[in-house]
């Protein structure tokens, strides 16, 4: 289990990256953390021409977060996000989500942007930003452009990202005022990818009932699956929402396939349970902030 | 077909130490085969296992899912730079007193992350420990005395600190 | 006293270095050496075309390419059968290099040598390999029904065929016993395959002198002595010209025991032929699709009871899933066959099984060796005889129970070593009785209730095994005590992880009373030891440990004889602490073993201040004998055998409290307690450990790890991604409580305690899943999807 050959670049500017990924067209790889990219070489997997790595592209690592949200520099880490303060207060759902990507040590390399790229279907970064609507810049020679969630994932292991283009950030918006999200999920072993997994956001009026509520799902779908289920669950206080009617609502809307782990009659009965719990966790995470 | 090679320079335990490498050439490998540091294994070759931990810059990551060109120029603890001035650490001391490793192959590992790990949380909860080296897989163990190393560690470290503490408050007095 | 060790938490003298990064593991040997590579089969059963190396010959840094074609003499042929058995009729072994037809994904058929392991792969991925590609038999059933051959020489698939019978004691028949029975259950269970999967794969180096014309070959094995005359007599080398050394083995649990491997005889051949250094360190794709699984099995069981759930009679037939090959013969089914019946009288017993191929992975044991399967069988039973009579679990085990004053226990049986079936001790009826309070098993209706009460669902199980450990044939050991007063003990057989250098280092020194410091153990180096079977069937401590405790015993007898002529003492008088033999209550008559460790030689070099302080000692030199008399030797050193006339039991009893989520179907284990008697414990810190290993391997087993084939026979799960090895966060905190009958068969009176922690455990969890909700479950492995699946067809 040893990589194949391939050219490694390992460009100094964004600039220089953008030329060596435009030259070396589909056969171009680009690594960040690697640790989605290096297994699959390791395996022999994938055997691209050229490498080219752009850890060392300054100004790429930068978390910059607002009241309108949190844009995530392409080399920032897994481990760096879930720990930034800022963006916790901003969008509490990536601190949520991130603590359910593998372990600890794969999140010290591992990037956000980077899992966005690879759009892997069970993995959880996909989903936030589908679920918030975010998106992802893309730059190339040609300069660049801004892809919403709903456009970037076009199916298992694939988005927009084109040969030539480097995701240089992604956006993760914030949620209006009095808004709550939860990220639950079901994985085989702690820090495995999930077999089913649910991440929800609730939003409530003036007299806290339920306003907006969208769930996210994963490993239901070739990408995220989002739904929005605020008419199945308000304008209600949670206490008073139809949870199994909802659960019935998110099961209807999924397709999920059976695999070694899992039926798809369990994965879709599993997204129902935890979009359930999900979002009543939402729920009441927006009643806190209320509070 | 010949590969182009490439000169890294890394600081390995402290060592400045060179190697001329291949662009896939993966860390676990440059260390083991090129530096002749072969006190990190390697298990799995794709992130799972955990035995090919290593420190980079102070924070643990897979050596198996890392270039070693990539790190050129950075710093990389291994298991064999854990004993300070040949006295074994407080987690190299816990690890034998607590017999938390049998065959050891994937003792390397969690030495590097456990070491990291109460750096940064010298006084874990029994939650936190265990969060800490549930990305490490042992097939011998059982990771029962693993987790109760984790904790002893804590106790000696936190017992070496205080005497070293009191050793400075008696020069300085 | 520093020399009392036996039977103390002694800390484990292999640490120092594994704990450093100073540990040699194969792979960290052999710095510059060639690397090798395979190219293995990619279908399951299928007709080699052609192999083409063209594109692969341009690959920078190629040394050599291999198939079946170039290989000489021995080599062509097929590997041995180790253990054959007149049951196993057809018995298939493979070629090293696959010739003409491939049988299971994986299996090699190009050796590729290049300047290192990269390269390797890359001239790999160029050689192209024509197949045809024929039908795979997948699936014990498929495979049972013979539809399609895995060997076209073996109908039906059926490679060995079994039926063991004892009658009851009336000298009814099973069928008879179970047909008059007042009570009668018939049911079908099934266990999937899983695989030991150590840490470290496997792997081979291999060093030729051709100035020598002698090889030297370090391998990750269980058995190097084994190795040893493999290659030799493959290669067609003087056994005195080939040493084997396992060096640090990362984990075997099975797996390494059998050999020879391909790799560990094409290896040293390719070294010897390119007069190069060559090595192979397997990576975990290769470990998974080419070495060997375990566990598969259907069983069919009849049984029929009494109204308190005494056995009357069973019946079990068994199908046993041996994949591809058979080179460790039919060891797994027979033990299964015979554990089965653990400390029960089971009245009349039958069992049958039929061994069959399929175009998977070769079978061959997994700690615990086929019992897991016998015990998941009874426990299951005893568990659906006690549901059907409304009667407590543990009570109808305990109806059945062997009791303590019925030892020497005689089940009638053959077992694994062609030996009697006979329980040498044990007192289940305590170690139950300790397992309950343990677990708090009388109190767990109430507790059961209450969690109900709050939605919680809750299941308390037991499960009960012996295992017969220390198997023969032999072990031996050497001890020597060298004139600086070390001591340096050797035995044959290896260690990967077990703590024998602590353990064999503990019975040195109290057998000799000598401070540990001083004692050096070396384990599976053909060079320092060259008979040993190895380390298997939990044997190393009561095999090796009493071997050299008898050596030990030798060395010390010596060692006194003529420490009494220097010290004009009787024997008998004599003692030795702390490396000092004197006088019994008279300390100052002493003389340190070091000093006679110099006299026991009569060639006396001043080499070292110890030799010149012994002339002291020195008696006049007589002249009518000669300087070593009739029957000695010189130095002071001793070998000795031991050689059981049949295996020692070892028991236990487990429990464990599951919670199933009534939503999700998740299963977690709260509690897990464990009693366990290996008899003497002559390092308890080391055999917790061994318990707790067992245990999580046992947690693995059943609730995550299974190889999942396809019905082309790809193994779909050859990762450590999707095989769902436990992590700390899978394995709960296990609760042990020991108990010690000690082995009357042995010196030591100890019984082994490597694989027991495992064998229980599917049948524990199994019975816990089942109280908690209801609902028999007669397969494992079971998954939260698995259990979803059983809820919804209630
Ligand atoms: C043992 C293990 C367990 C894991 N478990 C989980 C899990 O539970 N959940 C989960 O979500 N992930 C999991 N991961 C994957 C991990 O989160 C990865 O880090 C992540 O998916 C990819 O990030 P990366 O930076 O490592 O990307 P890389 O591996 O460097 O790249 C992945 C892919 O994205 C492309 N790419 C990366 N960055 C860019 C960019 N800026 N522009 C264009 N293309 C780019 C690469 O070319 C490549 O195709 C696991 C990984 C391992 C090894
Ligand atoms: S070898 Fe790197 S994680 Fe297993
Ligand atoms: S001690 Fe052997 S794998 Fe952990």
């Amino acid at each position: 289990m040893k990589p194949p050959p391939f050219d490694y670049h390992r460009p100094a500017t964004l600039g220089e990256a953008l030329d060596v990924l435009a030259e070396a067209g589909p056969g171009g790889k680009v690594l960040a953390g690697g640790q989605s990219l290096i297994p699959l070489l390791n395996m022999r997997l994938a055997a691209p021409a050229r490498v080219v790595d752009v850890n060392r592209v300054p100004g790429l690592d930068g978390i910059e977060a607002g009241p309108s949200g949190v844009r995530v520099g392409a080399l920032a880490r897994h481990a760096a996000v879930e720990r930034s303060p800022g963006a916790a207060a901003a969008q509490p759902l990536l601190r949520q989500a991130l603590r359910l990507v593998a372990h600890p040590v794969i999140r010290n390399r591992g990037t956000v942007v980077g899992s966005l790229v690879h759009a892997d279907p069970a993995a959880e970064m996909p989903a936030v930003l589908a679920l918030l609507g975010g998106a992802v810049r893309l730059a190339s020679l040609d300069g660049e452009r801004e892809v919403p969630a709903a456009e970037f994932f076009t199916g298992p292991m694939e988005s927009a990202a084109r040969p030539g283009e480097l995701a240089v950030s992604a956006f993760f918006p914030a949620l209006p005022a009095r808004s709550g999200t939860a990220f639950h999920e079901v994985a085989r072993r702690h820090g495995d990818y999930a077999v089913a997994g649910v991440a929800a956001a609730v939003t409530l009026d003036d007299d806290l009932r339920i306003s907006a509520a969208r769930v996210a799902c994963v490993s239901v779908g070739p990408v995220p699956v989002v739904a929005d289920v605020t008419a199945v669950c308000g304008p209600r206080p949670a206490a008073s929402v139809a949870w199994d009617a909802v659960a019935a609502a998110v099961r209807d809307l999924v397709e999920p396939e059976g695999d070694i782990h899992a039926t798809a009659d369990y994965r879709r009965h599993l997204t129902g349970v935890l979009a359930v719990r999900a979002l009543r966790d939402a729920a009441s995470a927006a009643h806190g902030e209320e509070s | 077909m010949n590969e182009t090679h490439h000169r890294v320079t890394l600081t390995v335990n402290g060592v400045v130490r060179e190697a001329t490498v291949p662009g896939r050439r993966l860390l676990s490998d440059c260390l083991r085969h090129d530096l002749g540091l072969t006190g990190t294994h390697v298990g799995c070759e794709h992130g799972v296992c955990g035995a090919c931990t290593v420190l980079l810059d102070g924070e643990p990551v897979r050596s198996c899912l890392t270039f070693a060109v990539t790190v050129d120029g950075q710093e990389i603890t291994t298991v064999e730079g854990l004993a300070q001035g040949g006295a074994l650490s407080p987690v190299q001391r816990a690890f034998t007193e607590c017999h938390a490793l049998q065959c050891g192959f994937c003792t390397p590992g969690f030495l590097c992350t456990v070491t990291a790990f109460l750096r940064d949380n010298p006084a874990p909860s029994e939650e936190e420990a265990l969060e800490a080296v549930a990305g490490n897989l042992c097939r011998c163990t059982g990771y029962q005395n693993i987790l109760k190393a984790v904790h002893r560690a804590a106790e000696i470290q936190a017992a070496e600190i205080q005497a070293a503490e009191l050793q400075a408050e008696e020069g300085g007095a | 006293m520093t020399t009392r060790l036996f039977g103390e938490p002694v800390q484990r003298r292999e640490d120092p270095r594994l704990i450093t990064g100073r540990g040699r593991y194969l792979d960290d040997l052999g710095a510059g050496a060639l690397a090798a590579a395979f190219v293995r089969s990619p279908h399951a059963h299928a007709r080699i075309l052609d192999v083409d190396v063209s594109d692969a010959l341009d690959v920078d840094g190629l040394v050599a390419i291999y198939t079946w074609e170039d290989l000489p003499g021995a080599l062509a042929e097929p590997l041995p059968l180790l253990i054959p058995h007149p049951a196993l009729t057809h018995g298939r072994t493979a070629y090293p290099l696959a010739r003409e037809i491939v049988r299971h994904v994986g299996e090699p058929v190009v050796m590729v040598v290049a300047r290192d392991r990269y390269l390797a792969e890359d001239a790999c991925a160029l050689i192209r390999v024509g197949y045809e590609v024929l039908k795979p038999v997948v699936g014990l059933e498929e495979a049972a029904g013979g539809a399609h051959l895995v060997h076209d020489d073996v109908p039906g698939n059926i490679g060995a065929h079994l039926v063991q019978e004892v009658p009851g004691p009336g000298g009814e028949t099973a069928r008879e016993a179970v047909d008059a029975a007042p009570h009668r259950l018939e049911f079908r269970l099934d266990v999937e395959r899983s695989a030991c999967t150590p840490l470290e794969g496997k792997g081979v180096y291999a060093r030729w002198d051709a100035d020598d014309a002698s090889l030297r070959v370090y391998s990750s094995t269980q058995t190097s002595t084994s190795v040893r005359m493999a290659i030799a007599a493959k290669l067609g080398l003087p056994l005195p010209k080939v040493e084997v050394v396992a060096p640090d083995v990362g984990g075997g649990f099975g797996v390494k025991i059998v050999h020879p491997w391909p790799e560990e005889i094409l290896v040293p051949w390719a070294a010897r032929l390119l007069n190069r250094e060559l090595k192979w360190t397997e990576d975990r794709r290769e470990h998974f699709v080419s070495s060997s699984h375990e566990r598969g099995q259907v069983q069919h069981v009849r049984v029929g009871f009494d109204d308190d759930g005494r056995l009357l009679g069973l019946e079990v037939e068994i199908l046993h899933d041996h994949g591809a090959y058979t080179p460790y013969g039919i060891i797994v089914p027979i033990i299964t066959s015979t554990q089965l019946l653990g400390p029960y009288k089971v009245g009349a017993y039958r069992v049958e099984f039929s061994s069959v191929y399929t175009n998977t992975v070769q079978v061959t044991p997994y700690r615990g060796a086929g019992r897991p399967q016998g015990v998941f069988c009874m426990e299951r039973t005893m568990d659906k005889i006690a549901a059907y009579l409304g009667r407590d679990r543990t009570e109808v085990r305990a109806a059945n129970f062997v009791q303590p004053d019925e030892f020497p226990y005689d089940q009638g049986l053959t077992f694994q070593d062609g030996r009697p079936l006979i329980y040498d001790s044990g007192d289940y009826p305590e170690a139950l009785r300790m397992l309950k309070e343990l677990i708090g098993w009388d109190s767990f209706p109430e507790e059961k209730a209450r969690a109900a009460a709050e939605g919680r669902r809750i299941g308390i199980g037991v499960g009960c095994y012996v295992e017969g450990t220390g198997v023969g044939p032999y072990e031996g050991g050497h001890v020597q005590i060298t004139s600086d007063g070390r001591v340096h003990v050797s035995t044959g057989l290896t260690s990967q992880g077990q703590g024998h250098e602590t353990v064999f280092a503990q019975i040195a020194a109290t057998e000799l009373g000598v401070p540990i410091e001083r004692v050096s153990v070396v384990t599976g180096d053909t060079r320092r030891f060259g008979y040993a079977v190895g380390t298997f069937a939990s044997r190393a401590a009561v095999m090796s440990g009493n071997a050299i405790a008898l050596a030990c015993r030798k060395v010390r007898e010596k060692a006194l004889r003529i420490a009494a002529e220097a010290l004009e003492a009787d024997p008998r008088d004599l003692e030795i602490t702390d490396g000092m033999v004197h006088v019994a209550g008279a300390p100052s008559a002493s003389i340190p073993l070091a000093t006679v460790a110099v006299l026991s030689n009569p060639l006396r070099y001043a080499f070292d201040e110890e030799a010149k302080r012994a002339t002291q000692f020195a008696g006049p030199a007589s002249d009518d004998r000669p300087p070593v008399a009739e029957g000695e030797e010189p130095g002071l050193e001793g070998r000795d055998y031991y050689s059981p006339v049949r295996s020692t039991f070892a028991a236990g009893m487990h429990a464990a409290i599951v919670e199933t989520d009534p939503d999700t179907a998740e299963i977690r284990i709260l509690r897990y307690a464990v009693v366990h008697d290996c008899g003497r414990l002559i390092n308890p810190m080391i055999v917790e450990g061994q318990i707790h290993g067992g245990v999580a391997q046992g947690v693995g087993g059943a609730l995550y790890e299974k190889m999942v084939y396809d019905e082309h026979g790809q193994l779909l799960n050859a990762s450590f991604m999707d095989f769902l090895m436990p992590y700390a966060t899978e394995i709960p905190r296990i609760e042990t409580a020991h108990l010690e009958t000690p082995s009357p068969l042995n010196p030591l009176g100890i019984k082994g305690a490597g694989e027991a922690g495992v064998i229980p455990v599917s049948a524990v969890l199994a019975a816990a899943i089942e109280d908690a909700e209801g609902i028999p479950i007669d397969r494992m492995p079971i998954s939260p999807s698995d259990l979803h699946t059983l809820r919804r067809s209630r």
